[in-house]
């Protein structure tokens, strides 16, 4: 199917990456608050939000870059929330996040209500709709390009992304060896709340539609790029290259299986099998490893036990 | 031959090739062949909604008359973006034509420009995007129609005298509101001087609400002698109150509904008739036009005129809509012979 004629056109390849830009930018956050082992479930219902905002505030001609700005302070608010409830209160982030997932589509209906804004202006749109001159990169997966370079550094060269490992690790371990993890995740939680706006923004100016509903349901998508790119739901282990390989091969799939027509039922049984597999493999793996180590043991011990019973 | 010699039979082939076309039956745009080995998308707001369905298949159904190849896909979720996914792969497999039913009225709108500019025809149904979307949009029925064609229904079943309510969806769905207006502007008429519309009523669309509003109207008013209901949530969940109390054979129902939904209850007589567009027409009427278009028949402008099969001609309004016509009435003669 790969070689379908139309799979390794420049535009095609423009289509697909277009396509998944919003959650693959959603997924770099995300996969750091997992392998902390917590989660972030409101990461769309931001998105949402950060949109209708931007067309209330276009709408209340406000210059289009202070209303960015706000969407994005925005974000940082809502993503504060989230970090607060978890970390002051110790709740479990994946209550906390299903309860602002509801909150903040909420706020986005009330900010927006059933409305739709859609007269952006064209610089803006142009943005989200062309390409980088001279190439088939989408505009705005420029900003996933730059945003994954600096969460890769982040997670593999500082002392943050080993405080990161540590705490999905082994949390009193972490907080013994000096992590702030309180202050850790609250910026986590922070970043995931402004990428989410970010995207917000990006979707806004992608369908030149700023509407409540926009992006319902993208945060499943977000967490499967995740687990199925090897972040364990356990925390603690996981890569970034891991995540942005996962996202290529879901937009890849996703992509082919379109121009092959296949219905989009179908489309979703593939999706969630793979997730389902990449899950499973890695545990099965594990399980037959300990087991064999096991027998190993048994058997040097067998050896131990014969040994001394000949002396 | 000099200049005005030429002009001159020129103006002769003209006179004589209009005579000749103008001779034997009135043809508009019959004649005028489909191209051969046309590939259509047919992009529906969701693949397994039951009225879409339907709908795509009618333009399956046409498509199939004409020799063309038409294919259905669709997201499965109704979000603004989950469409353009399609229309790209449209594009990217050089389709001739895109009938869309848009699940957002801008969203799609730089997409489908771009599909377009590849020499692509967009046809829009059921539901528009903007005007520079598309060449011309079907429209399944006007609201001034609907509006109309329901008053008379329920006239002609209460004698055209006596109290009658809406029932409506929610106080700001804009289809019902605009449906509304027009059954107010038909009121007006000298024909319904003694029918009076004692109450709008809203069940939002849900369909324990709508029952008890039902339930409601009839107590607060004695003497009400129909209901007209321009929701299929509403139509369903009224029939089903009428249809159990003291009130059935004497509080005439109608609005617009589905067949399958309200099929028992035109058979057990609490609704003599009511009224939707059929799904299966938009979609048919759709491929017509963009065959039409597709092949260089038409261009979609205003006053234009093309064959649409079984349908018949129609011709494109203004601003590129092309009107289905009046909506179907269903009653228990007909209703079994529709499946949606």
């Amino acid at each position: 199917m790969l070689l379908n004629k139309d799979f390794l056109t420049v535009e095609n390849w423009s289509n697909l990456l277009a396509n998944f830009v919003e959650i693959a930018l959603m997924a770099l956050p995300l996969s750091l608050i997992v392998i902390t082992s917590e989660i972030d479930l409101s990461v769309a219902s931001m998105l949402g939000l950060s949109s209708s905002l931007l067309g209330l505030l276009w709408e209340y001609k406000l210059a289009m870059p202070l209303g960015i700005l706000i969407c994005l302070v925005v974000g940082a608010l809502c993503g504060a929330l989230n970090g607060f409830l978890i970390v002051r209160f110790r709740l479990p982030s994946l209550a906390v996040t299903i309860g602002t997932l509801a909150l903040f589509r909420g706020f986005a209906y009330i900010v927006l209500g059933d409305k739709a804004v859609a007269d952006f202006p064209t610089e803006y749109t142009d943005f989200g709709i062309g390409t980088v001159p001279y190439t088939f990169i989408p505009s705005p997966f420029v900003l996933f390009i730059v945003l994954a370079a600096i969460f890769w550094v982040l997670l593999h060269h500082t002392t943050i992304g080993r405080s990161i490992y540590a705490t999905g690790g082994n949390q009193t371990a972490a907080r013994f060896s000096g992590v702030n993890i309180s202050r850790l995740k609250m910026l986590l939680f922070i970043a995931s709340g402004v990428i989410s706006a970010l995207a917000g923004i990006v979707f806004t100016f992608r369908f030149s539609s700023s509407r409540a509903d926009n992006g319902t349901g993208f945060e499943l998508s977000a967490i499967a790029a995740v687990f199925l790119g090897g972040v364990t739901v356990q925390g603690g282990k996981g890569t970034v290259t891991g995540v942005v390989l996962s996202l290529l091969l879901i937009g890849i799939i996703n992509n082919v299986l379109t121009l092959a027509d296949v219905a989009s039922e179908i489309l979703r049984i593939v999706t969630g099998t793979l997730l389902i597999i990449s899950i499973l493999l890695p545990n099965l793996i594990a399980s037959a490893q300990e087991r064999l180590r096991l027998i190993q043991r048994q058997r040097e011990l067998a050896k131990l036990g014969s040994l001394s019973a000949t002396k | 031959m000099n200049i005005p010699m030429i002009k001159y039979s020129l103006i002769r082939i003209v006179v004589i090739v209009c005579a000749l076309t103008s001779v034997g039956p009135v043809s508009y745009g019959q004649d005028k062949p489909i191209k051969k080995d046309l590939k259509f998308t047919a992009i529906p707001k969701n693949v397994n909604n039951p009225y879409m369905v339907i709908q795509s298949g009618g333009a399956v159904d046409a498509c199939k008359e004409l020799g063309i190849e038409c294919k259905v896909v669709g997201p499965s979720e109704t979000g603004a973006s989950a469409q353009v996914p399609y229309i790209n792969t449209a594009i990217t497999q050089h389709q001739n034509a895109i009938l869309i039913a848009a699940n957002d009225p801008n969203a799609l709108v730089p997409y489908l420009k771009k599909a377009m500019s590849q020499k692509i025809t967009v046809v829009t149904l059921d539901s528009d995007t903007a005007p520079e979307g598309r060449t011309v949009f079907i429209n399944q029925a006007s609201a001034e129609g609907i509006g109309q064609s329901l008053v008379q229904t329920l006239a002609k079943e209460i004698g055209n005298s006596g109290d009658f309510a809406i029932l409506s969806a929610t106080p700001n769905a804009t289809n019902q509101n605009t449906w509304i207006k027009y059954m107010q502007e038909e009121l007006k008429k000298p024909d319904y001087k003694d029918m009076k519309l004692v109450k709008i009523a809203y069940g939002n669309d849900e369909d324990q609400k709508s029952f008890t509003e039902t339930q409601g109207l009839l107590q607060a008013y004695p003497n009400l002698k129909g209901i007209i209901s321009p929701t299929s949530v509403g139509i369903a969940a009224a029939a089903r109150y009428i249809s159990t109390s003291p009130y059935k054979g004497k509080v005439a129902l109608t609005g617009l509904g589905t067949p399958n939904q309200l099929r028992e209850f035109v058979k057990d007589g609490t609704i003599k008739e009511f009224e939707l567009w059929n799904p299966a027409d938009v979609g048919y009427l759709a491929a017509y036009a963009a065959a039409q278009i597709a092949s260089g028949n038409m261009q979609g402008k205003e006053g234009e005129t093309f064959a649409a099969g079984k349908l018949g001609n129609r011709t494109v309004g203004k601003d590129g809509v092309v009107l289905l016509g009046p909506p179907t009435v269903f009653n228990a003669d007909n209703i079994d012979k529709f499946n949606f």
